[in-house]
């Protein structure tokens, strides 16, 4: 359950920025996941509530976007779709592919009063 | 409070973990953090983009950690592994075999106990337990109030054993050299392909008791070629730490690592 830690590391970003931008409540996190980020949607919602308790960020809605994973192709060159890392090539069959997208852990919007 | 971090870490910090005992030195808890409060505000909502990563703490404290030993000529190496792989015992045997030519430190992780670093001054070799509480991985800023507390000898061996788990510790950097992921043949051999992160990060796989080969369904080539499907540049050595076999291998490859984290041979023959 590393995702309980990163609600840690997204709660201490929130009261940084709310210092900086004054504010005093938010209301919504948006957060790109990407799916080889190590993070699995459900339990980093399932921290977020938990963490969130008592905090500037109470009952604040968790909005997740999942940006695609992407490899390149160290055979034919073409940056193609994956889903997981030991993937082939969709266009030419090749194993030799290098992750370029999807390891996002980030936080990509706020909504705050 | 910390003053590298102004984090609460100290001393004399509280115990939440639900035991109440003299630590002394070599060890440090985590893992007893709260939520802060704050009085909520009525305003009109507005949006702020960010676009913050959300390690992004975690990797400047491990900057931090890495600039420290980079001063310092050590090689530092993040072992990682399922519970049982035989992380202590190699790294025992391991230190054994080191003791009186290349100095050496350890840092261990573990939600509790202080077993594993006692075992490894049983050796000679200093090393410093961090409980992790409830936490499945050790961060950057754990590791940074270790290394405040270990004193490293210049251009040793740092080796800072993770917390038993394939899954968490690979998305936390501690501010080491490289990942070594050590894996016994008494798991599967598509433990690459089912825990695909941890294998990615690390630049070796060490396949351990394999004097056990011979009374297991393990197919070394196929570990390897799974590991290999996953990250095509991860190293590869076999051994026991309980026959030997194969500890030379693994000796002349931390020989060859720390010569290049000290900054050549020449450095290390000037001390």
């Amino acid at each position: 359950m590393h995702e309980m830690s990163l609600c840690e590391s997204i709660l201490d970003i929130l009261k940084d920025q709310a210092a900086r931008d004054s504010f005093t409540r938010v209301k919504r996190v948006s957060v790109d996941i990407g799916p080889l980020s190590c993070v699995e949607p459900e339990a980093l919602r399932f921290g977020f509530d938990v963490v969130m308790k008592g905090s500037l960020a109470e009952g604040a809605a968790l909005e997740i976007s999942r940006p695609p994973a992407e490899a390149l192709c160290l055979s034919c060159f073409r940056t193609v779709p994956v889903e997981e890392r030991f993937d082939t090539c969709p266009e030419c069959g090749s194993e030799a592919l290098q992750v370029v997208g999807g390891e996002e852990l980030k936080i990509r919007e706020l909504e705050v009063v | 409070m910390c003053t590298l971090c102004g984090c609460g870490e100290s001393h004399d910090h509280k115990h939440d973990l639900g035991h109440d005992h003299d630590h002394g030195e070599g060890h440090v808890h985590f893992g007893d953090g709260a939520a802060g409060v704050s009085v909520a505000g009525m305003s009109q909502s507005r949006l702020i983009r960010l676009e913050a990563d959300i390690l992004d703490k975690n990797r400047s404290y491990a900057d931090r950690n890495r600039a420290l030993l980079a001063g310092k000529g050590v090689l530092a190496l993040n072992l990682v592994s399922s519970p049982g792989s035989g992380k202590t015992m190699l790294l025992v045997e391991t230190l054994k075999q080191l003791a009186g030519r290349i100095p050496a430190a350890v840092i261990e992780g573990d939600q509790q106990t202080s077993n594993d670093a006692d075992r490894i001054r049983e050796t000679g070799a200093p090393a410093l337990q961090i409980n992790t509480g409830k936490g499945c991985h050790l961060d950057a800023h754990m590791v940074g109030h270790a290394l405040e507390k270990l004193s490293l000898e210049r251009q040793s061996i740092l080796f800072i054993e993770n917390v038993g788990n394939l899954v968490c510790p690979a998305g936390f950097d501690l501010g080491e050299a490289c990942k070594v992921v050590i894996l016994s043949v008494t798991e599967g051999e598509d433990k690459p392909l089912k825990y695909p992160d941890i294998f990615a990060r690390a630049d070796l796989m060490i396949l351990t008791k394999t004097d056990l080969l011979p009374h297991v369904d393990f197919s070394v080539a196929a570990a390897v070629a799974n590991a290999r499907r996953i990250n095509r540049k991860i190293q590869v050595l076999q051994l026991s730490a309980r026959t030997g076999e194969g500890m030379d291998g693994w000796l002349a490859w931390l020989d060859a690592a720390r010569t290049m984290s000290a900054g050549g041979p020449q450095e290390i023959a000037a001390e």
